[in-house]
């Protein structure tokens, strides 16, 4: 029991020792994400009522040299029953299979496919977007800016929820509750070398 | 021109000083949409979520705000056009109660919106006119504050369905029991018909 407990306290412990000389031989960290500083929001909209939303559980695999942007490659993932809404009838709701249906489909994930640079702090990341087990290629635009070693991917694209079958059955009407949802980003990573 | 709610061609001999005819189109138009906001509040209020929730919510903010509007263009007119005067052969406390209850009912076509408004500001839910012009908020979002609004707005709106009760009550006495003209002065489309018949 005892070396049991001492075994899970010393794995990180040896996970951390064995991979600081891979980082230290590298000469760079890899990027881990800031969850703290992090956010992932949406807006939707009923009958043209902004409802605001965002998941508190997301995490990020980010793999990027300013130098060689195009060799860039971010996972994104989401833990969709994260997902906070404003009243507790809609938390109720999102969760049900017509919705996000977060029993069969706990994950989103975002896996990039090309990066592109296309102004100084501006990329073109494309990749494919994987919700509720649909997928759809998607072209994000991100700013990167950095401040006292943390460096922020921010940005915000529309999605079209019907893509991903999110509002299914009776809620596929539009006219209740639009297509389109205003995704926001806000993604702080510590280990990016100076753009 | 029409002038103080007078009809043209009131040469009868005991013509009925109607309401304007703007007055007489905004009384009905509130009426209707004050019946009908009023019914979709009650029906949607413990409605579980579905998009005729989400339809009948909306459509009754709409009607609460084009309530509000109405209202105020209604007082505007009403306080700018002087209504036909009482009968002098009313007694003095009915008069009193008629004219009590119209001002407490005008106070309440603005003050049961603006619950109605303030808890959907308060809940969180910007209310968007049509859905598309965005109104602001009143209040904050606050829950605690919102489950009193709410509250509010419902005892404000049963008040004001009691009062339009009393209300609807002496126009029938009046119509089908004293069988006077008051009610005549505020129907539609009835042209003077000059019958003074039927005063106590």
């Amino acid at each position: 029991m005892m070396r049991r407990k001492l075994h899970v306290l010393l794995l990180p412990l040896a996970c951390a020792v064995a991979g600081l000389p891979v980082r230290a031989a590298s000469g760079v960290a890899a990027p881990a994400l800031v969850a703290a500083q992090s956010e992932i929001s949406f807006v939707s909209h009923q009958m043209g009522v902004p409802i605001d939303g965002r998941f508190r559980k997301f995490d990020a695999q980010v793999q990027f040299d300013p130098k060689a942007p195009q060799k860039a490659h971010f996972v994104i993932d989401v833990d969709v029953t994260s997902v906070s809404l404003p009243t507790s009838d809609a938390m109720e709701e999102v969760v049900k299979p017509a919705w996000f249906n977060s029993k069969n489909f706990p994950a989103a994930q975002f896996v990039s496919s090309a990066v592109r640079p296309t102004d100084k702090g501006h990329y073109e990341i494309s990749g494919q977007l994987t919700i509720k087990g649909q997928s759809q290629d998607v072209v994000v635009p991100v700013t990167l800016t950095q401040s006292g070693g943390v460096t922020t991917a921010s940005g915000e694209m529309v999605l079209h929820r019907l893509a991903f079958a999110i509002g299914d059955g009776e809620w596929k009407d539009t006219s209740v509750v639009a297509d389109n949802v205003e995704v926001k980003f806000h993604l702080a990573l510590t280990g990016i070398a100076p753009l | 021109m029409l002038a103080d709610g007078q009809t043209p061609g009131g040469t009868a001999t005991e013509p009925v000083k109607r309401y304007t005819d703007v007055a007489i189109a905004l009384h009905w138009l509130l009426a209707l949409s004050l019946l009908a906001a009023f019914c979709v509040g009650l029906y949607m209020a413990d409605l579980k979520l579905s998009p005729t929730r989400i339809r009948l919510f909306n459509w009754h903010k709409w009607a609460g705000i084009s309530i509000l509007v109405l209202s105020a263009v209604r007082l505007g007119w009403r306080l700018t056009h002087r209504p036909p005067e009482e009968p002098a052969y009313l007694p003095a406390w009915q008069k009193r109660l008629a004219g009590a209850v119209h001002q407490v009912l005008y106070l309440l076509f603005f003050l049961v919106p603006i619950a109605g408004w303030a808890h959907s500001s308060a809940a969180g839910f910007p209310v968007v006119w049509f859905g598309i012009i965005h109104l602001p908020d009143l209040v904050g979002p606050d829950k605690q504050l919102a489950e009193t609004l709410t509250d509010v707005h419902a005892a404000l709106a049963y008040t004001m369905a009691g009062l339009v009760a009393l209300h609807v009550a002496g126009a029938l006495q009046h119509r089908f029991i004293l069988k006077d003209n008051i009610v005549q002065r505020m129907l539609p489309g009835s042209r003077p018909q000059g019958s003074g018949e039927g005063r106590p």
